[in-house]
């Protein structure tokens, strides 16, 4: 039983990650592309971390799946807000059907921070 | 699959028309390096190959952070 929900939780992340993968290269612009990649990479390490736990439950990987699950979900976070920041900040091309554009009218040598 | 996943984040991060698409292209590549190593750990039993896990997921978010940091650095 705990082998099958482990296999089962293995193929379901490494499916995510395939996803996020997919989405990276097929979504039409930056933002859009970091909404896939963050999502579902996260999601899809926190199934293979829990598969891997429920393979091997014992404290020594539980609490080094945990520390990992736990570090992917702050940083992940992070590094995708400071990316988003960045682009916009550069100016990045949205994508042609965005209907709501807040980022205010660049100025040369404008410096909003 | 996780190694096509790879492969197919590879290519956005050769054809990715600005410098963000790639750093967040690499930012993925990281976390599915951290996934390949975690799957590594589960099929041959050492958990060595969490503690590397745990490394390259540390060192791929501060490289996105010195990233960023150098985009916004350098805008014109």
């Amino acid at each position: 039983m705990m082998e099958w929900l482990s296999g089962g939780l293995f193929v379901g992340g490494a499916t995510l990650a395939l996803l996020a993968s997919i989405g990276v290269l097929r979504m039409p612009d930056l933002f859009t592309r970091m909404q896939a990649s963050t999502k579902a990479s996260t999601l899809g390490l926190g199934c293979l971390l829990a598969g891997l736990t429920l393979q091997d439950p014992e404290f020594a990987v539980l609490i080094r799946a945990a520390s990992i699950a736990a570090f992917t979900l702050l940083t992940t976070a992070v590094g995708a807000h400071v990316i988003a920041r960045a682009a916009a900040l550069t100016g990045a091309p949205l994508w042609k059907g965005s209907i709501v554009d807040e980022r205010p009218e660049r100025d040369p040598g404008d410096h909003y921070h | 699959m996780l190694g096509g996943a790879a492969c197919l984040t590879f290519i956005r991060l050769l054809k990715g028309p600005t410098l963000p698409d790639r750093v967040v292209a690499i930012d993925l590549i990281g976390v599915l390096m951290v996934c390949i190593l975690v799957v590594t750990a589960a099929a041959t039993d050492q958990q060595a190959f969490l503690d590397v896990a745990m490394v390259v997921a540390l060192i791929s978010f501060v490289g996105t952070v010195a990233y960023s940091r150098f985009i916004e650095r350098t805008r014109s």
